[in-house]
């Protein structure tokens, strides 16, 4: 008997049913199970934030998670954000601000600077870079991020 | 990288959890799974079973009664951070959670799991080691407490039988008269504690009445600092007495009989000259005579 657990997630408003090898990482299932490579895999040991995503309303890593764990969740990622084509204000301020260099982070900073605004709507540059602690860039393109997360709030839109 | 192959059961209650360990004793339990994972992907464990608890919501949530703080062992690091319950009733609990990993990972990371992993780094284990706090677990037979001090045993060791699980974590609220603080030294990358010191003091006026100080991150479990817990109580707490009073860290680490953690970051012999500083610098913000 094959080890398998079936596990039905919500990821960005659709249900997908599916078997997955216990060890399957919730990362792994959305980027090769779903194909949704937004997410990226960036550490492995939990401290960089390629990976974050939504999973029922906050922000997580999804490298240090297995994809049991997100039965009956609902999961979000950057894929997500955007609705009809318009991208996000936080999504449109990375683009205008220059928030990327390589742009193996910015999903996970996308998602990071979305849950700071949600939390908090005007935040000062400290408390952006407070945020997004655990998300490392190594282009070290941090002020731009940073830039681009203040561009966002500025633009009263969150989300 | 994978983690080797094991079977994933899933726990509906906590009995059905007490029931699943009873049948496989080498079982590994699943909370938030932040220390468990990565873990599992070194191979550094390999348990044949995982037992899922992250769906039992009897283990979640904070209750304040007859002046103790109660929090399930499933409770995030960042619901207790959040918590204005928490925040009134006990600050260094609020402050402590919220300097633990990062925002992501305080969504994630559960009090029950950190505690139950036993790592040295662990801020939780040293906070509440300081604040005389419990740990509530269940095995087949029933249930038991233990204080958190003597359920951390050695690195990555604890008090848990195979068979038993953490339920809740019991801290007292802290008096009007009392001051608690931790100062830590963090790894830059994972914010782990590299050394770890909570203060919880009693004072009437300027005078300390009474002293409660651990040490972490540099030992294998958290060291309860008596030598100078006896230098503050009956002290006015002054820059100098702080200091007098620090300086006998080392007593305390020499009694306790363990080895000081050293690696590639930081040295045993460091880590033992920083102890003593972090300690005064809690003990210096729980007087205000510094600030965060």
């Amino acid at each position: 008997m094959p080890n398998t657990v079936p596990i039905t997630v919500n990821v960005n408003g659709r249900s997908h049913s599916a078997d997955v090898e216990p060890r399957t990482l919730l990362v792994h299932f959305l980027r090769e199970t779903l194909n949704l490579t937004g997410t990226k895999v960036g550490c492995d040991t939990s401290q960089c934030g390629a990976c974050v995503v939504k999973m029922n309303g906050v922000t997580v890593k999804s490298c240090p998670a297995i994809a049991g764990q997100a039965q009956g969740a609902e999961v979000t990622t950057n894929e997500g954000l955007a609705q009809d084509g318009n991208l996000t204000a936080v999504q449109e301020a990375f683009w205008n601000n220059h928030g990327l260099q390589c742009g193996y982070c910015t999903a996970g900073m996308i998602m990071s600077v979305t849950e700071i605004i949600e939390r908090n709507p005007n935040p000062s540059a400290e408390e952006v870079r407070a945020g997004l602690e655990g998300n490392m860039c190594r282009c070290t393109g941090y002020n731009n991020i940073v830039k681009a997360a203040l561009a966002a709030a500025a633009a009263g839109q969150g989300g | 990288m994978f983690a080797a192959e094991f079977e994933y059961r899933k726990a509906g209650s906590i009995a059905d959890a007490v029931r699943l360990l009873s049948e496989n004793p080498d079982a590994k339990l699943l909370a938030g799974g932040h220390s468990l994972i990565p873990l599992m992907r070194f191979r550094l464990a390999r348990p044949e079973v995982v037992i899922d608890i992250g769906g039992i919501d009897g283990l979640r949530g904070i209750r304040i009664s007859d002046g103790t703080i109660n929090i399930g062992a499933l409770t995030t690091h960042a619901e207790i951070a959040n918590s204005a319950d928490v925040q009134q009733a006990n600050g260094l609990l609020a402050e402590a959670a919220g300097g633990i990993g990062d925002p992501a990972v305080r969504n994630r990371g559960t009090i029950g799991g950190n505690l139950a992993h036993a790592d040295p780094a662990s801020d939780w284990a040293t906070v509440l080691t300081a604040l005389g706090a419990t740990v509530s677990v269940q095995g087949p037979s029933g249930s038991r407490t233990i204080a958190v001090g003597d359920f951390v045993e050695d690195a990555f060791a604890t008090a848990l039988a195979p068979d038993e699980l953490i339920t809740t974590v019991s801290v007292p609220v802290l008096a009007a008269n009392q001051r608690a603080e931790y100062a830590k030294m963090a790894h830059p990358a994972s914010f782990y504690a590299v050394v770890g010191g909570a203060v919880v003091v009693t004072m009437d006026g300027d005078r300390c009445t009474a002293a409660s100080v651990a040490v972490g991150g540099l030992t294998p479990r958290p060291v309860k600092a008596a030598a100078v817990e006896q230098a503050l109580s009956g002290t006015t707490l002054t820059m100098d007495s702080i200091a007098d009073a620090t300086s006998r860290l080392s007593e305390d680490l020499n009694a306790a009989g363990v080895d000081i953690i050293g690696d590639v970051y930081a040295s045993a012999d460091f880590r033992s000259q920083v102890a003593p500083v972090e300690v005064k610098h809690a003990l210096l913000h729980a007087i205000g005579l510094a600030h965060h």
